[in-house]
């Protein structure tokens, strides 16, 4: 029974909110590593991209819910998404004809565009905050648990609860649809091959008659198909606030390159291993070893390896690790 | 002459704006604009080092800047003794754990042939030793943290005058950048961004959370100044004529003894602000023109032309014999010590230390910004770019708000519209610097200055 507890309890405060947390992170990572495979160069806006997305579906819903529109125990964020990412892709098209594509022409070095991101972040942090403001919203509705803690406890009669939240296993079940998609789509498809070939070696690619523009304009709309369903999925998990949304920018990167930058899986699963590792590092285990451990081994500090703080110290010095034991990442990276 | 003349013109518009607000802002406002340029000015000097010189993308600015902030609040404030007492020893008896740590596991590198075992072994010694670490600390940092945490609960510092932290700031900065130069400047440039971005996270991270070195986000307030008070210049008996002889024209004016008294004590303590403010941007203007001949006479130096080559041609710098690494790892310190001293400068000027308002945005990109827009490679154009940009991050909402009403003019006044886009005035700086970089960079690539090199 004890173990049991045990179990439930890493299960509720580890196991859930990593899973939901890791797939909202993989989904900015495979956004990163997609534009790092195709267009070459590391892209700062990402968090801003995100937070751009989050914002139109977030007005949607908030148009939705004034028409009395809802999707009953579902949040109608989830109807507001396909023309939050209607907007995104003609927002990231409209940035990449006026700013990138003359650098991609130019073939400018990979840092040049990387400071140019950077002029695309502060534009869509501006953009952003004029139209909805800095502060943080709540934009969900529909109904907040699947399992209550309460409910686990009567139902089986242990003494710890799982809770589990509606939008935790939306994430997940949402992430993994689009991301088996993706892959399917890369991997089945003839656009998808296409793609793949042009980030594995450009000039062959040029050679073998694959259109540039075109590989390029498909980059954007998938990047902007996951950066939106990202950004929402972590506002409806959390809440939105532009500013948190730039910071997310750090431990997807982290994701991205812990996974292998350039290889779309190794990001997926660079999400999940960010994610776990943060949980895992900063949670105090008191409670687990109080049911595990005999009365009299009972721990008496909180047995904690790092406090919360430092969660996204965390990622980062996992990242520096793997900089520094294997650059290519976990996976090797550079190739869609 | 006529090759200097852009720049002179340039410094002229920069100078002639500054003059612009202090007449219809006021002298105080255009001060405290022109000290700030100064201390960005001293930032992007390190970073156009940094970037300019060697091509090295540093964007861990923030965190160098944050250890120059904490370099003032180490030497300025005194000791907390009481602190010292319940926890000194323990915290010494820590520096010496991380320090045998470090020899521990250099020891292992050098002595043993790279394998499994060795970092094996490496990583034990880690891990022990960040649990005795952890074991030793932990009791201390709790009591340090109970001594009377309202007002101190952390250890202190030197008790010594604040300008020497200029100095102290730029050797934490140096320090930091020598650890991350050895981990990181191996990788390539994008990852090197990336890299120095987390590791100044983890940096502020640490300087946020750990209490009884920084108090963290309870914040370190009235540091002690190298410049006068201004209560006491207000008292102060050759203050006050020196305001009125500067001012005896209007008082002259007014016959009324009680009414030219009041007169006179407003302009004494307007006075007194513009002082202070004024004696910050002497010393701020002996700092950047003493690194500026540094730097410009390091720039065409035989060194200077070294980094050049290795900037513009790494494998045939290292072909002729250029230690790559070597010099990267230098240049790198080199310049983060710079941003140090810039670090330390601010935290003076502001007389507070809050590690909470230490933003990526602000004090790393916007920094770059400054860089990029200013023209990378050429001091000069640096510390023009730290100006311009500046300023404009400043003026932006007075600008901003001039258009929103120039272009709401026909709508009313209690438009819902106009009245969204007047709240949301604060947000065009970051449109503006966004357009500005944008711009620049697709139509003057090389910067408003671009790089000069004398070919002989």
């Amino acid at each position: 029974m004890d173990f049991l507890n045990a179990l439930i309890l890493l299960l509720n405060y580890i196991f859930v909110p990593a899973l939901a947390y890791g797939s909202q992170l993989a989904l900015g990572a495979i956004f990163v590593t997609l534009i790092y495979g195709i267009l070459r160069f590391a892209n700062f806006a990402t968090g801003d991209m995100m937070s751009f997305g989050t914002m139109v579906a977030i007005l949607f819903t908030w148009y939705f819910q004034s028409l009395g529109i809802s999707l009953g125990v579902l949040p109608t964020a989830l109807l507001a998404i396909p023309l939050a990412i209607v907007f995104m892709i003609i927002y990231m098209l409209t940035i990449d004809k006026f700013v990138f594509s003359y650098y991609r022409v130019k073939k400018s070095p990979p840092v040049q565009l990387a400071m140019v991101s950077i002029g695309v972040m502060f534009i869509t942090q501006a953009i952003v905050r004029i139209i909805i403001g800095p502060f943080d919203r709540r934009f969900f509705d529909g109904e907040k648990f699947i399992m209550k803690a309460n409910q686990f406890k009567e139902i089986t009669g242990l003494n710890e609860g799982l809770a589990i939240k509606s939008t935790q296993v939306l994430t997940i079940i949402i992430t993994m649809i689009a991301v088996s998609i993706l892959f399917w789509f890369l991997n089945k498809t003839k656009t998808g091959k296409s793609m793949r070939a042009y980030s594995d070696n450009e000039d062959l690619a040029l050679l073998s008659g694959i259109d540039p523009k075109r590989v390029v304009m498909i980059t954007w709309i998938i990047a902007g198909i996951l950066a939106t369903i990202g950004g929402v999925l972590y506002g409806l998990d959390k809440s939105f606030k532009p500013f948190t949304y730039f910071n997310n920018m750090l431990p997807i990167f982290a994701a991205a390159i812990v996974g292998g930058i350039g290889n779309p899986f190794g990001a997926f699963l660079g999400g999940y291993v960010i994610a776990f590792s943060e949980i895992l590092i900063t949670y105090a285990y008191k409670k687990f070893f109080m049911y595990i451990l005999p009365e009299s081994m009972e721990p008496n500090t909180l047995i904690q390896l790092l406090s919360t703080d430092y969660k996204f110290a965390v990622s980062f010095t996992i990242l520096v690790i793997v900089l520094l034991f294997r650059p290519s990442g976990i996976f090797k990276g550079k190739v869609l | 002459m006529r090759q200097y003349a852009n720049v002179i013109t340039a410094y002229a518009i920069m100078i002639g704006l500054i003059i612009l607000v202090g007449i219809f802002q006021s002298w105080s406002i255009a001060l405290s604009i022109l000290n700030f340029c100064l201390i960005s000015a001293v930032m992007t000097m390190g970073a156009n080092i940094q970037w300019g010189y060697a091509g090295l993308i540093n964007f861990g600015i923030m965190g160098y800047t944050a250890l120059g902030g904490l370099a003032a609040v180490l030497v300025s404030v005194p000791p907390v003794r009481e602190a010292w007492q319940v926890g000194g020893l323990n915290i010494i008896l820590c520096v010496g754990i991380i320090a045998l740590i470090a020899f521990g596991v250099r020891y292992v590198l050098k002595n043993f042939i790279k394998s499994n075992k060795r970092t094996i072994g490496v990583g034990l010694i880690i891990v022990f030793g960040l649990i005795i670490l952890r074991l030793v600390s932990e009791t201390a940092i709790e009591s340090i943290e109970a001594v009377n945490p309202a007002k101190t609960g952390f250890l202190g510092g030197l008790g010594l005058p604040i300008i020497f932290s200029w100095i102290v700031g730029a050797f934490f900065a140096g320090a930091l950048a020598y650890i991350i130069g050895k981990v990181a400047l191996g990788l390539r440039a994008d990852y090197l961004a990336i890299a120095t971005l987390l590791i100044s996270e983890i940096v502020i991270a640490v300087i946020k959370h750990e209490d009884w070195l920084t108090r963290g986000v309870k914040n370190v307030i009235g540091l002690n100044r190298p410049v006068p008070y201004e209560i006491d210049l207000q008292s102060a008996e050759w203050f006050i004529i020196l305001v009125a002889k500067w001012n005896s024209g209007t008082l002259n004016l007014i016959s009324d003894i009680t009414e030219k008294k009041v007169l006179l004590s407003q302009l004494v303590i307007d006075a007194s602000s513009v002082y202070v403010k004024l004696c910050y941007t002497g010393l701020f203007t002996i700092v950047v023109i003493s690194l500026l001949i540094i730097t410009q006479k390091a720039l065409y130096s035989p060194w200077g032309r070294m980094m050049r080559a290795i900037r513009d041609n790494e494998e045939a710098a290292n072909a002729m014999g250029k230690n790559v690494i070597k010099q990267h790892l230098l240049i790198f310190i080199l310049g983060s010590a710079i941003v140090g001293i810039a670090g330390a400068m601010m935290v003076t000027h502001d007389g507070l230390f809050t590690p909470g308002s230490y933003r990526p945005m602000r004090y790393t990109f916007l920094i770059w910004v400054m860089v990029i827009v200013g023209g990378s490679g050429n001091n000069f154009g640096a510390i023009l770019g730290g100006f311009a940009v500046w300023f404009l991050w400043i003026e932006a909402a007075p600008i901003a708000l001039f258009f929103i009403n120039l272009f709401t003019s026909g709508l009313p006044e209690t438009h819902s519209l106009k009245l969204h886009l007047l709240n949301s005035v604060p947000y065009f700086r970051y449109l503006m610097m966004g357009l500005g970089l944008l711009l620049i960079m697709r139509y003057r690539p090389k910067g408003i200055i671009p790089e000069k090199i004398k070919h002989i």
